[in-house]
């Protein structure tokens, strides 16, 4: 179990991560939650004790990070799976981890065996694709069979196989009992791997709930409706009080659900052409809640502008 | 003890300090071949001479123990050192602990394979080492390698980056102490007590009557013993270690 306390973090007069509070249980993939920017990372190195916190603590099991007796037993992390010596091997690199929390050589030869490197287990990391050097970082994470696991990023610059195998493969140590903390910047992402999210934006917390209730909670369900006779099919809906609005040739009726809206056309001899429940984008959702709290805000309005954005994270992604 | 198999398995499953191993054996036992191939009955080849090179191996001993903690930095595997060993203290003192004994054991093998060579060149000079003198210059250079190990090793710490790190450790030790000599009146004071040239007191100090200095002019000002000098040298070394464990405690990986 992972608890944080009113962790804080400043960096001058930068707030990265202000007074932030939450648990992570074990027995299910917890998502950690956010735009880029939003102190995820930071969070993360606070947990493990890199970072010194401003104010708050968190702790791992009831202890802190500090104290823990040989920390890989109990916490495995892969915070950024370039963080290998190039010239090393990955048999070499994942040795000098085994040796210093006291676990024994063979252990070194299944963690490769569990993420399929063993092949090119003495290959020099630095030649690695990232698909790679990610497997290398949970290899590394899993090294001391630990309870606690924390993954910032995992799936980021990944192919879809990959990124397939990494949340099958998460969902397998929650249901070992352990306690899994992922971090991302995309909720699509996330409501397929966690059970559970804790959301942040400019380092606070807006949410902590189950995936299934933040997702309903914040997206907004309406009902599509064509007609011929559109008019009259507004003055029906005003007249019983549902909130429409207008949306090119159709009506996006918000409040009820379709079966309701399907009677009441029935009621007044309206024709349909369409009929049809809207669920609203799980991103949409996520930017209206973290709207007003991305680091860099731009105020892009038209189309083009928007789609050149989403290409240039795209790229950065991939980089 | 654990601590220490970590470290000593970071050293030696990268590249670099077996490279500048091989350097430093080849920059100085070189000059050691050419000292005594080039020496004649005029200009004998003595103990002293043999350890010509020692000043470029200490370069290279150098280089090699701020990259040992630079590249730490670099490729951010500090980070997954300290997620291991959340002792920060513990961790780089291991570090520091293996680099410096290995450098050690380079500069007694460079020291004695310099003194070496000479001997199987010039069969017939006088190269037995049987004063205080001789010995301190030869077996000396170990004990300074070791000590210059840590120092490299704490700025490095310090500095996080290879280039900024040996830049600063090379231009200080091989060029800005030198240069305080050029200050009028006190320029020469202050180089007495600078800490690379007290090291230099400790190898070639008090040398034997008609003894050549091994590199550079002979410390002659200086009249005290040449374990002062060995004494001066360790503490400022213990005193960068020192500075850089408490920065890299306060500090955020």
């Amino acid at each position: 179990m992972i608890e944080a306390a009113g962790l804080t973090k400043r960096y001058g007069r930068t707030v990265a991560v202000d007074n932030l509070s939450f648990t992570v249980q074990p027995g299910r993939v917890t998502g950690f939650l956010g735009p880029n920017g939003a102190g995820k990372s930071t969070t993360m190195r606070m947990i493990l004790g890199l970072d010194r916190p401003t104010g708050g603590e968190a702790k791992i099991n009831g202890k802190r990070y500090h104290d823990l007796h040989h920390p890989l037993r109990t916490v495995g992390a892969l915070l950024d799976a370039k963080w290998v010596h190039p010239n090393r091997s990955a048999r070499a690199h994942l040795r000098w981890m085994a040796k210093s929390n006291k676990l024994p050589a063979a252990r070194v030869d299944e963690v490769l065996e569990l993420v399929g490197l063993t092949s090119v287990a003495n290959k020099r990391a630095g030649a690695f694709s990232l698909g790679m050097s990610q497997r290398l970082g949970i290899a590394a994470a899993l090294l001391g069979d630990p309870e606690v696991l924390l993954f910032d990023e995992p799936v980021n610059g990944l192919d879809p196989e990959g990124i397939l195998w990494i949340r099958k493969f998460m969902q397998r140590l929650a249901t070992e009992g352990r306690t899994v903390l992922v971090s991302s910047h995309l909720l699509s992402e996330m409501s397929l791997t966690a059970s559970e999210l804790i959301v942040i934006g400019r380092g606070k917390l807006i949410a902590q709930s189950s995936t299934e209730e933040f997702v309903s909670r914040a997206t907004e369900n309406t009902v599509k409706v064509r007609s011929p006779q559109l008019p009259a099919l507004r003055q029906a809906l005003t007249g019983e009080g549902i909130e429409v609005r207008d949306d090119a040739d159709a009506l996006v009726v918000s409040g009820v659900d379709s079966a309701t809206v399907g009677e009441l056309a029935a009621k007044h001899g309206v024709v349909l052409h369409e009929l049809s429940p809207q669920r609203g984008s799980l991103e949409e959702a996520f930017m209206q809640l973290t709207g007003d709290s991305v680091e860099y805000h731009t105020d892009i309005t038209d189309d083009h502008a928007v789609a050149a954005a989403a290409a240039a994270e795209l790229m950065s992604q991939g980089k | 003890m654990t601590l220490l198999a970590v470290e000593r398995i970071k050293l030696f499953t990268t590249r670099s300090p077996w490279w500048c191993m091989v350097m430093a054996l080849v920059v100085t036992v070189g000059f050691a071949a050419l000292v005594a191939g080039t020496s004649n009955a005029d200009d004998p080849v003595t103990v002293a001479t043999t350890q010509f090179g020692y000043g470029f191996g200490l370069v290279v001993i150098m280089v090699m123990a701020a990259l040992a903690v630079t590249t730490e930095y670099r490729f951010g595997t500090i980070r997954a050192t300290f997620q291991a060993v959340p002792s920060r203290s513990k961790a780089l003192l291991a570090k520091t602990t293996v680099v410096a004994v290995l450098a050690g054991v380079i500069g007694e093998i460079t020291a004695f394979g310099s003194w070496g060579i000479a001997k199987l060149i010039k069969g017939s000079a006088d190269l037995a080492i049987n004063s205080a003198y001789e010995w301190r210059v030869v077996a000396g250079t170990g004990l300074i390698y070791a000590l210059a190990a840590v120092i490299a090793v704490s700025v490095g710490t310090m500095i996080r980056h290879s280039a900024g790190a040996i830049s600063l450790v090379l231009i200080y030790s091989q060029l800005a102490e030198n240069l305080i000599q050029i200050i009028p009146n006190v320029g020469p004071k202050i180089h007495r007590w600078l800490p690379f040239n007290m090291a230099q007191h400790f190898l070639t100090g008090r040398p034997d009557a008609g003894a050549r200095g091994a590199d550079g002019p002979p410390i002659s000002e200086i009249t005290y013993s040449p374990w002062v000098g060995l004494l001066y040298f360790g503490v400022f070394a213990l005193v960068l270690l020192i500075i850089s464990l408490w920065v890299v405690n306060r500090r955020d990986a």
